[in-house]
């Protein structure tokens, strides 16, 4: 690079030494001679490479290239007597070149960042010894040592040691994680802290980082539309606008009264100059790339061009409650006490009740006493000899045996109570009447001594931020709906609370598949209807063309204007997932599923990053929006100016490298996330 | 079977795609992409590339721009 720079002044200078001869008041034969020689130098130092790879070009059968074109150009000017045109079209031409060799290799060193998580070496440790190994000679069941301040190089477990990791390369989050024995690590994760020893559960090729490589270096190989689209239309481009060269070149003299040729010939040069195509070919890969990049810096994995470009035209998005918007963890959610018993002595009565059961509410229970014990300065744990003669009655609760001492249940009793926990059956079948409240969960009602105590609503906890980012969704006008298997109530309730458009409950997996199927049906109803507008503009029409042109190639949903996304958590909605025009997972980091089924992976559970991620997208898609009409806008603008002679040469050279520098620095602009 | 190449010089976008859609064209090639900016080329085809699919597919390559080397990846 550095070379054809040094080669590029050198000629830069020769020509402006013969632009500055042609100012020079004496004007003589000789003088004219050398200014001719001193283009000549200038031409030949700044373009004997692009004219010899011309030449080796068109010897190896291709002629159309750029290379050639900027050859017959710059050698036409020449004849026609325009010097300094000449080394102008080179000199420039050279420079663009450079500069977007420069871009690219900018844009590629920003993928060699993004695959920096990839580890080089690991710690084996093969008895006392410690060696280090290339990370693909390990195997599932060894041993690894990682250092504070080293990557985690294979999946694994610890074995020894605390350490803070930061998962920053993976999720894009910043608060490190916590480690220590028994939890399981990612690779490409950074130890920061203490000393892990770490057994490998899965080989290298298989791990997280691995994975994470091979989709980013890949997504670029899933091309978009929008780019398939402009490299066919720079296949037809260029030789259109060179045959335009030619007839403008052959035609006008001959039929035009008093046309001279060397005027027309002059047109059609220009005509050569703007021809070339790898302006526009070059900034749609590269804003997409941004686009990805940026995307993946923000703990977004998305797997193709292709994906980018659909979510920009989301129009509705499809969510799965549990685990998507909800954390996929039972919590209690309220404690409603009947009169005369106090919350705590509900929660204990329940959690040592239920002490027996495994569930995931007993679970909670357990919890959630645990934390309301420590409050009142009582010791949490569940003395299981306080509790006797467990009988579980199927599908209704439990009821035992429970030794209250200390409890103070206020009931003048001391000693074994009988506490029955369960749903409003069991209550019925003790001839208690449990609470009527509308309640949107799982209750678990209490029975203590045989009088009723009141209940606890057991619910999943809704994430942080899922109701931001639904919000995010409406005020993007995005139609938000809600699948979950879990009761109506429920549903409803945490619809409601989030704000979700529309909510259907009590699904079972495959009845979610049918669900996305209407609602696909529904959106090109909508869209037959014409209610989507088509008032983008001229670029819109542009997509429409190729929308029509590739509408069979792709399959389902090709046509449609807009997309329906599915966010799901990846582990059993892999059909749903497969179905929708974009199919998102939640919570990538770890779960193999969903990195294989979804087009778009969030790494983190954040569901505010579904609003990010169409942010990005569209952001992605203006930019290319601009480059194309800019470029087709700049280019045809100085093909109709070159056709009736007010553009010089000048203005070509400007429509090709100028162009193409502009674009690509636009297309910079898609790497840039805004992160809220 | 998915192969990847690596194209040493590809520098010019618009030669990226002329090599994409001469290589989909091969017989034996059931897809074909290349990435202009990870400079690689992926092909899919049901058997093991043979040497006369090599030899075909560096001879498009080299017609493209007579700079440009595969290397298997």
């Amino acid at each position: 690079m550095k070379k054809r720079i040094v080669r590029l002044c050198i000629g830069a200078a020769v020509f402006a030494g013969a632009v500055v001869s042609a100012f020079l008041p004496l004007e003589n034969a000789v003088l004219q001679w050398v200014r001719l020689v001193l283009f000549l130098a200038a031409y030949l130092i700044v373009g004997y490479k692009v004219i010899w790879k011309a030449v080796r070009n068109i010897a190896g059968g291709k002629v159309f290239d750029e290379n050639f074109l900027m050859a017959v150009a710059s050698i036409g000017a020449f004849f026609v007597g325009d010097y300094p045109e000449a080394v102008a079209v080179m000199l420039f031409y050279q420079v663009g070149e450079l500069f977007e060799d420069y871009a690219v290799g900018r844009s590629r060193k920003n993928i060699a960042d993004l695959m920096n998580i990839r580890p080089d070496s690991a710690n084996l440790k093969v008895g006392d010894e410690i060696r280090q190994v290339d990370p693909a000679e390990v195997s599932v069941g060894d041993v690894i040592l990682v250092r504070p301040g080293e990557k985690i190089p294979l999946d694994g477990r610890v074995l020894e040691g605390d350490s803070l990791v930061d998962t920053a390369a993976l999720t894009g989050e910043s608060v490190p994680r916590e480690a220590g024995c028994g939890t399981e690590v990612l690779s490409g994760c950074i130890n920061l802290s203490g000393v892990l020893t770490i057994e490998v559960s899965k080989p290298f090729g298989e791990s997280t980082v691995s994975k994470i490589l091979d989709l980013v270096e890949n997504a670029t190989m899933k091309k978009a539309r929008t780019e398939n689209f402009i490299t066919r239309f720079a296949a037809v481009y260029t030789p259109v606008v060179v045959l335009a060269a030619v007839v403008l070149a052959v035609v006008p003299p001959l039929v035009i009264p008093g046309a001279v040729f060397s005027d027309w010939l002059y047109r059609a040069l220009n005509f050569l100059v703007v021809s070339c195509p790898c302006a526009l070919v070059i900034s749609v890969p590269l804003s997409f790339f941004g686009g990805i990049g940026g995307a993946s810096r923000a703990g977004v994995l998305v797997k193709g061009s292709n994906y980018l470009e659909a979510m920009a035209s989301a129009q509705c998005v499809v969510m799965d409650k549990t685990g998507t918007l909800t954390r996929g963890v039972f919590e209690v959610e309220r404690i409603c006490p009947a009169e005369g018993f106090t919350k705590e002595q509900l929660l204990e009565c329940a959690a040592l009740a239920e002490s027996y059961s495994s569930h995931p509410i007993s679970a909670s229970l357990k919890r959630a006493w645990e934390a309301a014990a420590e409050k009142v300065g009582r010791s949490g744990e569940i003395d299981s000899a306080r509790v006797h003669d467990v009988e579980e009655i199927s599908g209704h609760g439990v009821k035992a045996a429970v030794d209250l001492a200390g409890a103070g249940t206020g009931t003048g009793q001391e000693g074994s109570l009988e506490v029955a926990a369960g749903n409003d059956k069991l209550m019925k079948m003790m001839q208690l009447t449990p609470s009527a409240d509308e309640i949107a969960g799982t209750a678990v009602h209490v029975a203590i001594g045989g009088r009723y105590a009141g209940y606890i609503i057991i619910a999943d906890q809704l994430k942080e931020d899922a109701a931001e980012a639904v919000a995010a969704l409406k005020k993007r006008r995005i139609r938000t709906v809600m699948l979950t298997g879990d009761s109506k109530a429920a549903g409803e309730a945490a619809a409601s609370v989030l704000g979700i458009d529309q909510a259907y409950t009590e699904l079972l997996p495959g009845d979610k598949v049918d669900k996305v199927e209407e609602l696909l049906q529904e959106l090109d109803a909508e869209c037959a209807d014409g209610a989507v507008n088509e008032a983008d503009g001229a670029v819109n029409e542009a997509d429409g063309a190729v929308n029509e042109a590739d509408g069979s190639a792709d399959g389902d949903g090709a046509k449609r204007k807009g997309k329906l996304v599915f966010v799901g958590d990846g582990i059993n909605d892999a059909p749903v997932l497969a179905r929708a025009d974009v199919g998102i997972a939640m919570g990538g980091l770890g779960s193999d599923a969903a990195i294989e089924a979804a087009d778009i992976v969030i790494m983190n559970d954040e569901p505010s990053k579904i609003a990010l991620i169409m942010d990005i997208s569209r952001r992605t898609m203006s930019i290319v929006r601009q480059n194309i009409v800019f470029a087709l806008g700049i280019k045809a603008l100085v093909l109709v100016l070159s056709a009736v002679g007010l553009a010089n040469m000048w203005a070509a050279v400007f429509a090709d490298v100028g162009v193409s520098m502009l674009a690509i620095l636009n297309s910079f602009r898609a790497m840039q996330v805004k992160q809220k | 079977m998915k192969k990847t190449y690596i194209l040493d010089g590809l520098c010019c976008a618009h030669c990226a795609a002329e090599i994409e859609n001469n290589v989909k064209k091969m017989d034996g090639v059931d897809s074909a992409a290349v990435s202009f900016l990870t400079t690689k080329l992926v092909i899919e085809t049901a058997e093991e590339p043979s040497e006369d699919m090599m030899k075909k597919l560096k001879k498009i390559v080299k017609k493209v721009d007579s700079d440009i080397t595969v290397k298997e990846a």
